[in-house]
């Protein structure tokens, strides 16, 4: 278990006050936090390349906080990879390994199987330069895993990436969280965050300020900061039914929603973004196989559009233009049809 | 953009003006040494032995200076330390004062009478008059080209990598072996390269300290102050062309090293 406690960092123009979470051991543990609300400052002071000037990091039982880096068994994965250009995938991935002395057959046979884990063992004669941003982030993964580390630590490792990449690097790091690795992930993405975290630690102006499950979190925001933060207007608990093919219903209270998931039925929270929901006056044909009717209960301005609440039995937030909103002539109290489809609804299971 | 011309033309003008300032009395100094005159010099033993003297010296005073020279830049490039503005300022000095004066000062340090003197003597190594004298004299006025060539390679160097090493397990001399130092080798080797070149170009510090043995430089001055231009010129000519060979071999290998790289 990764324990941190009133720590304290000055770093002049920033600081971290009293921070204070516990990260489990085998637990995805994400830190959400806008940027330069200190979430790679703390990376940093747990893995050791910024001493704190109070506080306590214990890890699995032993304080870490006066230790040297090297010997802090935390692996660190930076926002830009941090791979040395002038080495080969392979001999960045050997890199941790010779530094601790192995000899030369069990580094191949280590590189060798960390290539395998993160999908890079055809990449391991090439250079750092000619890789994409995806194959950096798999190599940077698989050089931080080298040693075993008691915790993974890794800042913002999916922001960078497109998106089909990122589906990509969120089933890797699952699976590799599920085979037991301790990870906490920074991270400004709440979307990430809900789809990825076991539990989340919201950072503000250097300190942590709510910590719990998604569900938790989203749900029942500590503060207003956070539930503006989240930004995620749309979000659910509930139950997934159905099997077989992948379309199956989430259900809210007595609300169906249908949702497009390969996952196995039982508890969990649904996701959906407030541009993806359409208003209208009459129910359409569409592709959307959601539509639910219901009434107006606020119209908030929001940027440069305006968000509309529908209370539809469930609380839908829907995100449409000012045009649009005039034209519809939408207002509080009127009815309304909101529509969306299946696949613009995330599945997170509990 | 057509207004700009005649702008343009006048720094055309201008810089082949510099260009000529500079080619003009070499060539005329070739042009001036026939290649008879060119090859007996060379193959003169006082020549040929001062070239070897000057050449191995610098060299000397390059490799031994820099043991010390590339872990002192490392430092200046990252960490920050009372006076550093100041010490960077001492650094510096050596160009900025006249290179007999610099002569005066070692002079001042290493003669017989002074404590390092008489160690020095003690254990078998004179600098009055002798090849560790020229070496002295030569790191003294060349040693800013490589500690400021080989600070700005490892500020370079983004901190993060060594960072990324030290969290993956590896030593800070580790760190530095493996990654500062290769990742700035190309600014260190241009200034060994510069170093190299300036400690075989000095005159003024050397010729205090050592005016015998000779290395070229001092011999070029002695055959102009003995027996004139004439005499004097086919020695820097043959002097100019083994400098001139080595500073392109060694720029070829740098850039060799450089596309290996990319």
């Amino acid at each position: 278990m990764l324990k941190i406690e009133n720590v304290n960092v000055d770093l002049g123009k920033f600081s971290l006050r009293e921070v204070n979470f516990r990260v489990n051991s085998g637990e995805y543990f994400v830190l959400l936090g806008m940027s330069g609300a200190g979430k790679s400052v703390l990376l940093q002071v747990i893995g050791g390349l910024i001493r704190s000037e109070s506080g306590s990091i214990t890890l699995d039982g032993r304080e870490i906080s006066r230790e040297k880096v090297q010997g802090r068994g935390v692996g660190l994965v930076f926002q830009d990879s941090a791979l040395f250009p002038h080495m080969s995938v392979y001999n960045n991935i050997a890199y941790p390994l010779r530094s601790k002395g192995y000899g030369r057959a069990e580094i191949r046979g280590r590189v060798k199987r960390l290539a395998e884990v993160t999908n890079v063992a055809h990449l391991l004669g090439r250079f750092p330069a000619n890789l994409s941003g995806g194959e950096k982030q798999r190599v940077a993964l698989a050089r931080a895993m080298a040693l075993k580390p008691r915790c993974l630590l890794l800042d913002e490792p999916i922001s960078s990436l497109d998106v089909q990449l990122r589906r990509d690097m969120r089933l890797l790091l699952r699976n590799i969280n599920s085979q037991g690795q301790t990870i906490v992930h920074v991270t400004h993405d709440y979307e990430e965050a809900a789809l990825l975290a076991d539990r989340i630690g919201v950072i503000e102006n250097g300190t942590v300020v709510q910590t719990g499950t998604p569900g938790e979190v989203f749900l029942h925001p500590a503060s207003e900061f956070v539930a503006n933060f989240a930004g995620i207007r749309n979000f659910f608990e509930g139950k997934l039914i159905g099997s077989g093919s992948s379309l199956k219903q989430f259900v809210v209270r007595d609300k169906k929603i249908s949702v497009l998931t390969a996952e196995p039925a039982g508890k969990g929270y649904i996701t959906l973004r407030a541009e993806d929901i359409t208003l209208s006056g009459n129910r359409t044909d569409s592709s959307a196989a959601n539509s639910f009717y219901g009434t107006v209960v606020s119209v908030d301005p929001a940027g440069l559009g305006v968000e509309v609440t529908v209370d539809a039995g469930i609380k839908l937030c829907a995100l449409v233009s000012r045009e649009s909103a005039a034209g519809m002539g939408i207002s509080r109290g009127s009815a309304i049809w909101a529509s969306f489809k299946a696949t613009a609804v995330k599945y997170i299971p509990g | 953009m057509t207004r700009f011309q005649p702008l343009k033309l006048l720094f055309i003008f201008l810089g082949g003006l510099l260009l000529m300032f500079i080619i003009a009395p070499l060539a005329g100094m070739f042009l001036a040494t026939s290649p008879a005159e060119f090859f007996d010099t060379a193959a003169e033993k006082e020549v040929a032995e001062s070239i070897w003297l000057t050449l191995w010296t610098s060299m000397a005073a390059t490799l031994i200076f820099a043991i010390a020279a590339i872990p002192f830049a490392w430092i200046l490039a990252r960490k920050k330390f009372p006076f550093k503005r100041l010490v960077s300022a001492i650094i510096d000095v050596p160009v900025v004062i006249p290179h007999s004066a610099a002569g005066i000062a070692i002079l001042g340090f290493v003669s017989r009478d002074t404590a390092i003197g008489r160690l020095g003597e003690q254990i078998g190594l004179g600098f009055i008059g002798t090849p560790a004298g020229i070496i002295l004299a030569m790191a003294f006025v060349s040693i800013p080209f490589l500690v400021n060539a080989a600070r700005d390679g490892f500020s370079a160097v983004p901190e993060k990598l060594e960072k990324a090493a030290l969290n993956l397990g590896a030593s800070p001399a580790r760190v530095f072996i493996t990654i500062s130092l290769p990742l700035a080798w190309r600014s260190i080797l241009s200034g060994l390269i510069m170093m190299w070149a300036r400690g075989m170009s000095e005159f003024g510090a050397v010729v205090i300290i050592a005016y015998h043995p000779m290395i070229t430089p001092v011999l070029i001055y002695e055959r102009f102050g003995s027996f004139g231009l004439s005499y004097a010129r086919p020695v820097a000519v043959v002097f100019i062309c083994v400098c001139l060979f080595f500073f392109a071999v060694l720029r070829m290998l740098s850039n060799r090293y450089e596309d290996a790289e990319n």
